[in-house]
């Protein structure tokens, strides 16, 4: 890739076309509707059923591996459902706040619910943006836009 | 080319009834134009996925309306995953029921919970039946070499 610019310095850097997106969701259907609206906006996808599987891929889980670093550094975008059983979508966002390796990935938190005191929870322990379900080819759209401006 | 016309006509007349009766809402539209060349059979992919995972959580709400002692945290999980579901693919009326489904539950409401569930299986058959009869439909102008005229509404 010709031009290598500031952002590709970045965290997670080197995505000027395909930002790899690890999407958290319990729910099959939207498991698959997330990942085709994210691959109709030339994301790369991995999928994940809950927090404790998004942690393990992303080298948290309880055997720290440094192989795994290899999938650290590939995510730049972490987009999670907020009900989830286990560990829900706030709790996920906090473990990878928390963590020094983790912590400068954008999260996105979903929610079919709009309830304004769990949306600034979310927002306080540092969330990107929060999106309401379901999803919209035209909400992945701004997704896209806000992840880039804020590389910039 | 007619048959084509009258295949496509039906088709459309179709939709748009789902659609008045409120069967369909917006968010079909939304799976309909993530449909494309590189992935022709997304819809019927996602709505047989839904098909299936609609029919565990139906037995498992029968089963758990049956128990001795009902666990009602049980039941609203199912519950919120079939109107997680049933909202992400458009099927409106069934999204409606679990959503009264859901208030009988935070009551402990065992009368409301099995009205609710009763409502929601004939809801679901419908949308199944209705969605089966559109995507043949859909097979049908296809076979007879005609194109779907996407987005219908």
């Amino acid at each position: 890739m010709a031009g290598g610019s500031m952002e590709n310095a970045m965290v997670g850097g080197g995505y000027t076309d395909e930002p790899h997106v690890l999407a958290v969701d319990d729910n099959l259907i939207d498991r698959k509707l997330v990942e085709r609206l994210l691959k109709n906006s030339s994301c790369k996808v991995t999928t994940a059923e809950n927090g404790l599987r998004a942690l393990e891929y992303l080298g948290l889980g309880d055997e720290k591996r440094t192989a795994l670093e290899d999938n650290v550094s590939k995510v730049n975008l972490i987009i999670t459902d907020y009900c989830m059983p286990g560990m829900t979508g706030y709790e996920l966002l906090k473990k990878i706040k928390e963590s020094s390796s983790l912590k400068e990935i954008p999260v996105v938190i979903m929610s079919s619910e709009n309830i304004p005191t769990r949306i600034n929870k979310c927002l306080e322990e540092g969330a990107q943006m929060f999106m309401l379900k379901p999803l919209k080819q035209s909400d992945v759209v701004k997704l896209r836009c806000n992840l880039m401006n804020c590389r910039s | 080319m007619d048959s084509v016309v009258l295949l496509q006509r039906q088709l459309v007349d179709y939709t748009a009834q789902l659609f008045n009766e409120g069967f369909l809402d917006d968010q079909f539209n939304q799976l309909q134009q993530l449909q494309d060349e590189s992935n022709p059979d997304f819809v019927v992919e996602v709505v047989t996925l839904f098909f299936e995972d609609s029919e565990r959580l139906l037995n498992e709400l029968a089963k758990a309306l049956e128990q001795q002692s009902i666990d009602y945290r049980k039941i609203d999980a199912h519950v919120h995953q079939l109107k997680g579901s049933s909202s992400s693919i458009g099927a409106q009326r069934v999204q409606k029921v679990c959503i009264a489904f859901r208030n009988y539950c935070e009551e402990r409401n065992i009368e409301g919970c099995q009205k609710c569930l009763q409502q929601v299986k004939n809801e679901y058959s419908l949308v199944k039946t209705k969605l089966e009869t559109l995507f043949k439909l859909e097979q049908q102008v296809l076979a007879a070499g005609g194109s779907i005229p996407w987005p219908m509404q």
